[in-house]
This record gives structure tokens, C-alpha cells and sequence, in this order.
């Protein structure tokens, strides 16, 4: 069982997303996250779905999406070097001034911009990959007491000449 | 010059040389069966529910190999055909039904009659879709019967507004699209071919899985040239039954959950098991582990997702059975398998399947006497014990067609099935195999037949039970038959281990059920009748024949497997 991620181009058409995410939970796989949006070519979107599954079940996905008559392509991204964001709203409330102090190094830290800020709360504006969103998250959890996560899931492009995720 | 919607509507079936619909008027179809009414050419069947009706048309494309088309209203006209889509989509079955809708400025107000069928349709058909503007109208019905009859064929939906019927529009309907997501396959890989072929030629147990597909793709000759020439035995799904003629040397019999024990065992001991056209269901295979546990699989299907999905296979083949099979006897060579037959004949030996004779008319006597009566049938089934003997005991293959509801297993499909068949096929004579269970759940169909003028044969196999629930209570819940006699009352003790002198009498009385509708009915008790009531019943021409088999209760499926056990491990006595 492992992530693996899949990019999908589909007819940009009504219940088209509904059909694709009621697939995951007809058949039980585990859909972990899918974004949505039209590419260059306004008749077609393209999601960014990431699920956890064994090498057949995976198998078994792509050839249920491929079959599926508005799915144009299925592209298994899992191991083709691509550039992977997610977008995260993080918000720190009720901290002191010594608390939003240390928000504002940790923001430098992950590289994250400190998109608003009030007199006892910080919010930040991340677009980092999933994997380091899921460690911001958690260092702001350890460390306080009331926060409030937004997160929209990752989109995913194939690199042109670099190899980074 | 433009045209309404509904004209359009019309011609696209006259160009798709549709020749007969399946519809039920209401609110929202008004302006299309309006539309029927004035032309020619096109006949309306008008069956007794909607429900019915799709399987009506299931039955009529079955028999046809055409696409059977449905024309239903929106809201309860729509959700009566679920389950027909549900078992259309389980068995390939090419359809196109266009269900009626609220005018699209109303989809959303919980109208009257509004139901989003699209959303409950989705995953239970090759394709849905709502029409939304009128200028897409003719490109979505020219997709609708491109999508259901190529590929793996299946049905497809199409939702239409009330307000698109009576829009004004192109008048062309066009004559290809171009689906860019849809591409089925329409060649083979002649390089897995050959390597699927060289692994058949070097097994030593070497073993034909023939299921459906064999049907849907019109290879019955292509698989008979190819097993003759090679000399490999042949088993089959409950689907792929009459793949090969029943007679046939090569031919062993159905594996799976009430296969032939000599099927079943040569799956277990093949080495090689070369299918074609099988979706490897849990029926079929048992307990996974223990499946064909010595033999390297070959897997020959259309549809990409159903390789490899259950089983693991060593050569995946996608294509068209028939096309793979014309390859393959470009290359067939005869093998030695003199030793290997002989080894299935002796499990044949062993364990034939047979019923004792000793008690009265057995159902085997009834399907003996259905194989003796006629040369060319279509045989229907529905659901239940009557459905596995039917599928164990009467012979398939050349003349013989076997329709059946294989994958959703949905009671209620075989006597609409069966009159759609007739409908489809008027020269053929039409034997309905059914229960007393199923034929309950569609029995209205008996105005439809008649009305229709479609003299179809049941052979209701009357046991008082839901028989296949029975036999489970029976084997394994220690008789406690809740919910299964279809003589119970409200006064009846609860044990009842029935049935007995003291029951009460059983209703309905299907001979007066069959007056009832104008039809023809024949009650048979004894063995020695099953010939002339037979015969009597094809005598008539006018109306359906109800035969009425009183058989016993205590009648069992025989071979089982109980469900997720070892094919290996059946249930003989
Ligand atoms: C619509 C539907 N409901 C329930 C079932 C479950 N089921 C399968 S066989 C069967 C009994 C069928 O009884 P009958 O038609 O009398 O046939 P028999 O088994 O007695 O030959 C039932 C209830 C089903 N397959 N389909
Ligand atoms: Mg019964």
C-alpha cells in the first residue's frame, strides 16, 4: 500500500466529477485527494487524484478510469518527475505576542507567506508539497492550542527539466 | 429547415433501423409517443411496467443481437428501470432507453415527477447523460447507440427535458461522432496471442473457459473449429452455456457454484486454463486461492478491466473473442490430450449428473422432455433452482439460444425476456423456464404477451418455495424456513418443516390466472404428461401457455460448492 498519484483529462461536463469520484467509493478505493479545474483547452479539465492502494488495485483504477467514455487520458504520474503543489490556509488563534512572534520564524522557516494577521491570530499562506503542508500542520498543532486548517490538494505538472516533486 | 426535438427524435431511430420500442407513456414522453403515433415502420410495444419492460427489451436484443430500445417518463417510469440497466450492465447487454425529464428550467425544484435518474444511473450503465441543450440532441442519441453496441456492449441512458422534445433545431441527425474518450478495441495483440497459444500447445491438461463473450462476439464457429482442431475440452460459464453444442465430445459441462463435478474437477487439475470472454466472478471461481491452483491462465476478454481483476493471469489478451479465436486458427495444431480426457471422463463417471428416479417427476424429467420437443428454441430463464437446472440439464448450442440473467441473478427477468425474445424472434419458438417465486414478480406481462400476440411457453416449475433460499435453509440453517414457502399464512404454525396434507391451498391458481388473461393452461402432476402438455402447448399460436410443473419441495441443486469454498469441494448429495 503506498500514494500514488494519477493525472486525469476529462470532458469539462456536468456530473463528470461525480462520476469519477463515485467510482472510488462504489468499488472502496482510497481516494485520498482530487483537485479540479480546466486546462488550456476550456472543454477539458484535468483532476490531480492521489490514492493509496496496492500495485493491482492501482491496476485495476486506472483501467476502470480509462474505460469510463468521458475520461480522454489517464496518465500515472507515480514515478514521472513533476512539480507538486497543494495550497493550505493555516490560521493561529488565541496566541500571545511571544506565540506570533515565533508563527512569524516558523513562516520563514517553511518558506510560507503570512497572508493576514490580527491582534491575537496569524494566518498563513502555504504552497508547499503535501508532505511538508502535513508537517506545518503538525508542528502548529503541537504547539497550539486552537488552529483551523484548510487545504485543497494537490496539483501535479510534469517537469520540464528539473526532477523535483 | 429546422424541427422539433421529437421529430428528431424519431428519425434518428428510423435511421438507426430501430424496428421495435419498448415504452410506457407519461407526463414527460407525451410529445415523443405523440411523435410515434405518426409514423410507420416503428412498432410501440406497451408492456405492463417499466420494470418489465426493460427486460422485455433485453430479452428482444438477446435474441436479436440488435440494440433493444426503451422509452420510459421521468421520475417512477425512470427509477422502474434500474434494475433492468443494473442487469443489462452485469450482462453486456447493448440497450439505449431514453427516460423522460422535467424541463431543464425546472430540474432542481424537486418537481413532480423529477428524479435526477442520471445520478442513480451513473454506475450502473456503460453511459448516461441529460441532454441539455437541443442542438446536442442528435449527436448524443447517434454516441448513445455507437456506446451500447460496441466494445463491450451495455446500456446506455439518455435523460430528455421536456422542453428539448418541443425546441426547434437542426434537422440532421448525424451520421458518425467522434468520441474521444471511447475507443474500443477493435484489434488484438497478435504477439501475447502467440504467446498465449504457445503456452496452450505445451500443457499438458490443457482446458477452454468459455463464457459470454463467445455469444456477444457471434464466435460459437470460431471456438468449434478451434477446440476440434486442437482437441482441447471445453467448459463453461452459466453465460458461455451452448458456447459449444451441448453434445459435443469436447464439451464437459458448466463449472462453478452448481457446475458439473467433472467441470469443476478439470479446473482444479488443468495446467493450463485458456479463457475467453469471462469475468472470473466469484460464482465461477470460489475460494481465489484455490482456483485453477496448477495452471497458468490465459484471460482473451474485450473489456480491459475485467483482465486480471479476480484472478491473477499470466497472458492478458484484450480483444474481441471472435477476432482472437480466427488468429488462433490460423496456428491450431491437434494436441495429444487422449489421456487427459479420459481422466475428465472418468470423473464424468464418477459423479454424472443425474437425478434419482424414484420420486416422481423430477425437475430433470421436465428438461429432458423440453430438449426432446424442440429442434430450435430460444430458452429463457429466470432466477432460482429452476435456473440451474435449466442450465445443467437442457442442451444449448446451434439452434438452442440460452437467455439468463447471469450477473445480477434478478428474479422477474425471465418472462418478459422471454416475450421480448419472441418479439424479436416471432418464428422461434420461446420456452419461459420459471419459478413460482419470479414469475410472481412480473406476471402483469401476461396482458402484454397477449396483447402482443406472442404465444411464448412457460414452464413454471412450481416447488411452493422460493426454492434457491430454501435449499441454503435446508443445507446449512438447520430447515428453518423463514420467508421462503409461498403457501404460508398468517395462521400457519412458524417451525413448519412443510409441506403437509394441512396446508392451505396455493395461490394464486395459475390455470385460473391463465383464463383470467385469455391465455392457455396446462397442469402437469406426472411425468408420463410432460411430453403432451408440451406438445399441446405448442399447438397454440394465439396466446402464451402457462405449464404448470408441480414438482416436489425437497428438490436440491445438485453439485454445490457452498459460496467462497473450493471449487474442489462440492456438495454431491
Ligand atoms: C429480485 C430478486 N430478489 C431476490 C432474489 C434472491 N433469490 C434468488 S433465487 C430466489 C428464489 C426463487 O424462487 P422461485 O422463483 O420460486 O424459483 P425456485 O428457486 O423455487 O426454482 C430468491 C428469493 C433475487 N435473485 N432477485
Ligand atoms: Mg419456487
Amino acid at each position: 500500500m503506498k500514494n500514488r498519484w494519477i493525472a486525469l483529462y476529462v470532458e469539462n461536463q456536468v456530473g463528470v466529477l461525480a462520476k469519477v469520484s463515485g467510482l472510488f467509493s462504489a468499488k472502496s478505493y482510497n481516494l485520498q485527494s482530487l483537485t479540479v479545474g480546466t486546462t488550456e483547452d476550456e472543454s477539458v479539465s484535468r483532476m490531480t487524484i492521489c490514492v493509496t492502494s496496492d500495485d493491482i488495485t492501482f491496476e485495476q483504477i486506472k483501467k476502470q478510469l480509462n474505460r469510463m467514455v468521458e475520461v480522454i487520458k489517464v496518465i500515472d504520474l507515480t514515478n514521472v518527475p513533476l512539480h507538486m503543489k497543494e495550497i493550505l490556509f493555516a490560521k493561529v488563534l488565541n496566541c500571545t505576542t511571544a506565540e506570533k512572534e515565533e508563527v512569524f520564524q516558523i513562516a520563514q522557516v517553511f518558506n510560507v507567506q503570512v497572508a493576514d494577521i490580527g491582534t491575537d491570530s496569524v494566518l498563513l499562506e502555504c504552497k508547499l508539497t503535501e508532505r511538508r503542508n502535513n508537517e506545518l500542520i503538525a508542528l502548529l498543532r503541537s504547539k497550539y492550542k486552537r488552529i483551523e486548517i484548510v487545504r485543497g490538494g494537490a496539483v501535479a505538472i510534469e517537469s520540464i527539466s528539473t526532477s523535483c516533486r | 429547415m429546422d424541427i422539433t426535438g421529437r421529430k428528431l427524435f424519431v428519425r434518428a431511430l428510423q435511421e438507426e433501423g430501430v424496428d421495435t420500442i419498448f415504452g410506457y407513456p407519461g407526463g414527460m414522453v407525451t410529445d415523443l409517443m405523440d411523435e410515434l403515433y405518426k409514423q410507420e415502420g416503428i412498432r410501440l410495444v406497451l408492456p405492463r411496467h417499466e420494470q418489465a419492460l426493460i427486460h422485455e427489451a433485453e430479452g428482444y436484443a438477446r435474441a436479436t443481437g440488435k440494440i433493444g430500445v426503451c422509452l420510459v417518463t421521468s421520475g417512477p417510469g425512470a427509477t422502474n428501470t434500474v434494475t433492468g440497466l443494473a442487469d443489462a450492465h452485469y450482462d453486456s447487454i447493448p440497450l439505449v432507453c431514453f427516460t423522460g425529464q422535467v424541463p431543464l428550467n425546472l430540474i432542481g425544484n424537486d418537481a413532480f415527477q423529477e428524479v435526477d435518474i442520471v445520478g442513480m444511473a451513473r454506475n450502473i450503465t456503460k453511459y448516461c447523460v441529460t441532454v441539455r441543450e437541443r442542438k446536442e440532441l442528435g449527436k448524443i442519441i447517434k454516441m448513445a447507440f455507437h456506446i451500447a453496441s460496441t466494445g463491450r456492449p451495455g446500456p446506455v441512458l439518455i435523460d430528455l427535458p421536456k422542453n428539448i422534445q418541443t425546441e426547434m433545431g437542426d434537422a440532421q441527425y448525424p451520421e458518425k461522432v467522434v468520441i474521444r474518450g471511447y475507443k474500443p478495441y477493435e484489434s488484438v495483440h497478435v504477439g501475447q496471442l502467440k504467446k498465449a497459444y504457445k503456452i496452450l500447445k505445451s500443457a499438458e491438461k490443457p482446458l477452454i473457459l468459455a463464457g459470454g463473450g463467445i455469444h456477444i462476439s457471434g464466435a460459437q464457429e470460431a471456438l468449434l473449429y478451434f477446440v476440434e482442431k486442437m482437441k482441447v475440452p471445453v467448459v463453461t460459464t452459466v453465460m458461455g452455456k451452448g458456447a459449444l453444442p451441448a453434445q459435443h465430445p469436447y464439451y464437459i459441462g458448466n463449472c462453478g457454484m452448481h457446475g458439473r463435478y467433472a467441470a469443476n474437477m478439470a479446473v482444479s487439475r488443468c495446467d493450463v486454463l485458456f479463457s475467453i470472454g469471462t469475468r472470473f466472478n466469484d460464482r465461477i471461481t470460489g475460494d481465489l486461492n484455490e482456483f485453477a491452483p496448477n495452471a497458468k491462465i490465459v484471460h482473451i476478454d474485450i473489456d480491459t478491466a475485467s483482465i486480471s481483476r479476480n484472478v491473477v493471469v499470466d497472458v492478458p489478451i484484450v480483444a474481441d473473442a471472435g477476432l482472437a479465436l480466427e488468429k488462433l486458427n490460423e496456428w491450431a495444431e491437434p494436441k495429444k490430450t487422449k489421456k487427459w480426457m479420459e481422466e475428465i471422463r472418468a470423473w464424468e463417471e464418477e459423479n454424472p449428473l443425474t437425478m434419482r428416479r424414484d420420486k416422481g417427476m423430477t425437475p430433470q424429467m421436465i428438461m429432458e422432455g423440453i430438449n426432446q420437443s424442440f429442434e430450435e428454441v430460444t430458452l429463457v430463464t429466470d432466477v432460482g433452482q429452476h435456473q440451474m437446472w435449466a442450465s445443467q440439464y437442457l442442451e444449448y448450442g446451434g439452434k438452442k439460444q440460452f437467455i439468463t440473467s447471469g450477473g445480477l441473478g434478478t428474479m422477474g427477468f425471465g418472462f418478459p425476456a422471454a416475450i421480448g425474445a419472441k418479439i424479436g424472434n416471432p418464428e422461434k419458438p420461446v420456452v419461459c423456464i420459471t419459478g413460482d417465486g419470479g414469475f410472481q414478480m412480473n406476471m402483469q406481462e401476461m396482458a402484454t404477451a397477449v396483447a402482443e400476440g406472442t404465444p411464448v411457453i412457460i414452464c413454471l416449475l412450481n416447488n411452493q418455495y422460493l426454492g434457491m433460499v430454501r435449499q441454503m435453509q435446508q443445507l446449512f440453517y438447520g430447515k428453518r424456513y423463514e420467508a421462503t414457502c409461498l403457501r404460508k399464512r398468517n395462521t400457519c404454525p412458524a417451525d413448519c418443516k412443510g409441506p403437509g396434507e394441512a396446508c392451505p391451498p396455493y395461490v394464486p391458481d395459475f390455470m385460473a390466472f391463465a383464463k383470467a388473461y385469455n391465455a392457455h393452461g396446462i397442469r402437469v402432476e406426472r411425468q408420463e404428461e410432460i411430453l403432451p402438455a408440451l406438445r399441446e402447448a405448442k399447438g397454440y399460436t394465439d396466446a402464451p401457455t402457462i405449464i404448470e410443473f408441480i414438482i416436489s419441495s425437497d428438490e436440491l441443486v445438485l453439485p454445490m460448492v457452498k459460496g467462497g469454498n473450493p471449487m474442489s469441494e462440492m456438495i454431491l448429495k
